[in-house]
């Protein structure tokens, strides 16, 4: 639902509309009784929640800084992982995509809370684990040779790629996710989701890394 | 100086915010949020005693001004216009207009307020009387309190205004208390329809 007071201009229009929502009801509760009053409220009183439901958030527009800013010999790549980015299937796309280029990599690891906890701002906690999660990905993109920053971000992946296309124009994003069916990414749509939301090309690289960990024993 | 501002070069570290809500629409929707919460536990009180106790509202030998206070509510709502009249006028770059919008705002608002003392002092029932008495000045003296915050913005922003503070790409000074102005309005609205009319 829209806030209706977002600026004066929709908070006098908010005005005027009260203004004829109680105008007809105490016309029609003076003119011809209670009941019809209490009718004429039951009507706006529903055409208001359906038209405020109807008409839903409007979509947030991509901003200018999301595309790409990259210079000719550069390729700016954003990850977006949660515990996956260490996986060898992950290091070679980086690597095979950043070829022939000089790689801008960002690894953003959104910063994964419980709901309760996501709504009384509790996410000192979500943070610090994400940022360990981080620090260990970088580590072994570094021993892979690959030079990458990192970041937290945004509980919500898809938040916290908007986030940092905002702020690092990406020319493309890879979204790395565990296999179908032990991946609440995929259930929740995350890539589909992404991709109807972003102009920047997204590739989608599954990392299994408990046969990744079955292959070092 | 904590070990977390250490980490950051003896600075406090960047505060971490997400664009899922900017901060502005954030602050006015929890400010509305908590006035819904506010002025909804006093309407909870008003329908409890008229509808659960089922007394007459109002009261034998109470007698509400229901014609002063509708030309008092003509007062507010003719204020909300001048206000935007106003911000319209400075968006345009008309000084004058936003002077003399400003100027009758803040006039039309003390006129409001005035009425309403005058009206506490003839209407023949006090507070402690009983519990329509109670939530007849809760309810009332709630919003005239609302009126005379929004009052002080305005002459606040009126004196801003003589001052030149305000161009047609910086005024947020008038924005703000404007769009309060507008709400205590159509609180005032609520509470006009509820208490006297019907």
């Amino acid at each position: 639902m829209v806030n209706p007071f977002r600026s004066e201009s929709e908070a006098y229009r908010f005005l005027l509309l009260t203004i004829g929502y109680f105008a007809a009801i105490v016309l029609a509760a003076v003119v011809i009784g209670r009941w019809a009053g209490l009718a004429v409220f039951l009507v706006l009183t529903l055409a208001a929640v359906y038209l405020a439901v109807r008409r839903g958030t409007p979509e947030p527009r991509a901003p200018e800084t999301m595309r790409s800013r990259s210079a000719e010999n550069e390729r700016r790549i954003l990850v977006i992982a949660n515990e996956t980015v260490g996986g060898v299937v992950l290091r070679e796309e980086i690597k095979r995509r950043s070829e022939g280029y000089t790689e801008d990599v960002l690894v953003v690891c959104p910063a994964l809370n419980a709901p309760l906890r996501h709504w009384v701002s509790d996410e000192d906690g979500a943070r610090e684990a994400a940022q360990a999660r981080l620090d260990a990905s970088l580590a072994r993109l570094a021993e892979a040779g690959i030079d990458a920053r990192g970041e937290v971000g945004d509980g919500d992946p898809l938040q916290a790629m908007e986030d940092a296309l905002r702020t690092f124009g990406a020319d493309e994003v890879i979204i790395s996710t565990h296999p179908e069916g032990r991946s609440h990414w995929l259930e929740r749509g995350v890539v589909s989701g992404a991709r109807e939301r972003f102009t920047v090309p997204i590739t989608h690289v599954v990392t299994d890394l408990e046969a990744e960990r079955e292959e070092v024993r | 100086m904590s070990a977390h501002a250490e980490a950051h070069g003896g600075h406090p570290p960047v505060a971490h915010q997400s664009s899922r809500v900017d901060a502005p629409t954030l602050g006015m929707l929890l400010f509305i949020a908590s006035e819904i919460m506010l002025f909804g536990s006093f309407f909870t009180a008003y329908f409890f005693v008229r509808v659960v106790n089922g007394i007459d509202w109002p009261p034998a030998g109470s007698h509400l001004p229901v014609f002063v206070a509708g030309v008092n509510t003509c007062v507010l709502v003719t204020s909300s216009f001048t206000i935007h009249w106003a911000l319209q006028s400075i968006k345009r770059g008309n000084h004058a207009g936003l002077k003399a919008g400003l100027l009758l705002t803040v006039c039309l608002g003390l006129v409001f307020l005035l009425t309403q003392v005058r009206e506490y002092s003839r209407i023949g029932f006090a507070p402690h009387d009983n519990s329509f008495g109670t939530i007849f000045y809760g309810l009332t003296g709630l919003h005239g309190a609302h009126v005379f915050v929004g009052l002080c913005l305005l002459s606040m922003a009126t004196i801003r205004a003589f001052r030149g503070h305000f161009s047609p790409d910086h005024h947020h000074g008038v924005e703000i208390p404007g769009i309060y102005w507008h709400f205590v309005d159509v609180m005032w609205i609520v509470v006009y329809t509820t208490i006297y009319i019907l």
